[in-house]
């Protein structure tokens, strides 16, 4: 479905993604590890069309995704929910859901909106009781959840998150990432890129470790899981992290 | 008492045209950071093409009304598209003097079509002027007054209540994240221009029966109203109009009871007075309630 081939991106003269190679199929929920700095935001950024002047090629469903902006990107069928959530603080829950179906409107299936709102609801039930509050005032759990739903309503067919469990309690990472399992059996194809590699891998088909711009592991999740080499790396830190009050 | 009313009526009226020009300031800031010098020059031609369009070729005046406004609207957009989103390097102060040499550029423009004559046409309406405790209030004043009230009611619903209202303020909240969530972010950077440029319009449309209107107009009005904007916080919708009447009516009772030498020396008074005590205006405009 998705299908990078020797991407390459740069901030100015420095390489960011080095030449990464990756698929995901359809259905699939593929999870892309790795430490900070390691280029996993920038790898979705480019996919989502927000990195200029990158090499290689990115193609989804068969079409390249190069050159398009990130709403033409959106209108192909990926959305993302981006690192740091970026709700709309300002505006209320509902406002940041039907603006997450700005295309979706504009394509003047306004019928399909309601429907998706009732959708998001019944996944999120916390966002029906804040409905009408200002995103910025909710807990960083419920933006998270928010963020989600915001990209739910543009009805993607690949859905990619860029750390959603960044800076959550456990159980609220746990809920969301259950979440995202349910989506995925529902036939929602996804994306997930996280820090946190244990529970971004327990969930996911398969695995790609992002290190330094290049990916150097890659296969079925559960191998990743059990490879030392992952584990010395990755989730020895991870553990660190969790103590130290960060995932 | 009878003086102080004739004073604030004609602060209000001047207040409601300063208050109509710092809105255009302000929303524009509000989506795109860019304060465009170039806003007055884009009254002057509203108000100029009224005069041609309503004065010289005697069209019904809802028509000349909608005329100019797209008009000038027009203008904008050419502004918007040729002058503004062809910079290869976007910096917002590059943006700005852009607007500056745009002003020079369509005063220029209006001073080889309409000339150096200073036009004049006929209030609105010809009724008399209302008699209220001694105090005279024309009724162009209450025509300008209702306009612009009913120009911010309306952009307060536009920007609340529909869906490409509240998109234009995603992008003003966050560029990125709107257009990850689809919402194409030229296109409302555009719309923004030509409603502030609208705004400036109607400003043109309301201020010609009262005033004497020129290629030169424009400047002393597009300062005055940024003043205004300034003061009441620039960014913010209530704050614009609230600037506005404030220095409307200051100014008119500065120009009552001190000297009308002083009138325009008011407004950079307090603009200087706001930049010292408060210099997020009398409405700070933070993210969360700039709209
Ligand atoms: N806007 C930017 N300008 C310059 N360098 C950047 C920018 N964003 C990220 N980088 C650099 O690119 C590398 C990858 O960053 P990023 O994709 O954010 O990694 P991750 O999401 O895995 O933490 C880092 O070395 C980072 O310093
Ligand atoms: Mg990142």
């Amino acid at each position: 479905m998705l299908l990078v081939k020797n991407l390459k991106c740069y901030y100015g003269r420095i390489v960011a993604i080095k030449g990464v190679s990756m698929s995901v199929r359809k259905g699939e929920l593929i999870s892309l590890i790795g430490a900070n700095g390691s280029g996993k935001s920038t790898f979705l950024q480019a996919i989502c069309g927000l990195i200029p002047g990158l090499e290689g090629e990115i193609t989804f469903e068969d079409v390249s995704l190069k050159g398009l902006d990130p709403p033409a990107i959106v209108q192909k069928g990926i959305s993302m929910v981006p690192e740091g959530r970026l709700v709309f603080a300002p505006l209320t829950t509902l406002d940041n859901l039907k603006l997450g179906a700005y295309t979706i409107y504009r394509k003047k299936l306004h019928k399909y909106v309601k429907k998706d709102l009732e959708m998001v609801m019944e996944l999120f039930p916390i966002l029906r009781k804040r409905a009408y509050q200002q995103a910025g005032t909710l807990s960083g759990g419920e933006q998270q959840m928010l963020a989600i739903g915001r990209a739910l309503m543009a009805r993607p067919r690949l859905l990619v998150l860029d750390e959603p469990s960044m800076g959550l309690a456990p159980l609220l990472v746990e809920k969301i990432l259950e979440t995202l399992v349910m989506l995925r059996n529902k036939g929602l194809t996804i994306l997930l890129v996280e820090q946190n590699a244990r529970a971004a891998l327990k969930i996911s088909d398969r695995g790609y470790v992002l290190e330094t711009g290049k990916i150097v592991l890659q296969g079925a999740s559960s191998d990743l899981l059990a490879d030392v080499e992952v584990k010395r790396a990755y989730l020895g830190k991870d553990y660190a992290e969790f103590y130290e009050g960060r995932a | 008492m009878q003086e102080i009313l004739q004073y604030i009526f004609s602060g209000i009226t001047n207040g409601a045209i300063y208050a109509i020009i710092a809105v255009g300031f302000s929303l524009l800031y509000n989506s795109t950071e860019i304060i465009n010098f170039a806003h007055g020059e884009f009254v002057m031609i509203g108000a100029l093409s009224l005069v041609t369009l309503w004065g010289s070729f005697h069209l019904p005046l809802p028509l000349a009304f909608v005329l100019t406004i797209v008009v000038v609207s027009g203008t904008g957009l050419l502004f918007e598209r040729f002058a503004i989103r062809t910079v290869k390097k976007p910096d917002h102060i590059v943006l700005v003097i852009i607007t500056v040499g745009a002003s020079i550029f369509l005063r220029g423009i209006a001073m080889l079509i309409w000339g150096k004559d200073a036009y004049s046409i006929p209030p609105f309406s010809s009724n008399p002027p209302i008699d209220i405790a001694g105090a005279r209030l024309l009724i162009q004043s209450i025509w300008i007054i209702v306009i612009s009230l009913l120009s911010v009611v309306a952009l307060y619903f536009f920007y609340n209540k529909t869906l490409t209202g509240k998109a234009i303020r995603a992008c003003a909240i966050n560029k990125k994240a709107a257009w990850l969530t689809g919402i194409p972010s030229g296109k409302m950077v555009m719309l923004s221009f030509v409603l502030s440029i609208g705004m400036g319009a109607v400003a043109g449309l309301i201020i010609a029966p009262i005033t004497m209107c020129s290629y030169d107009m424009g400047t002393m009005l597009g300062l005055k109203g940024f003043c205004a904007a300034m003061l009441g916080g620039l960014g913010s919708l209530w704050g614009a109009l609230i600037g506005g009447f404030i220095l409307g009516i200051l100014e008119a009772m500065g120009v009552g009871f001190v000297s009308s030498s002083l009138k325009d020396a008011i407004a950079f008074v307090l603009l200087l007075l706001i930049l010292f005590i408060r210099p997020g205006g009398i409405i700070q405009s933070k993210d969360v309630q700039r709209f």
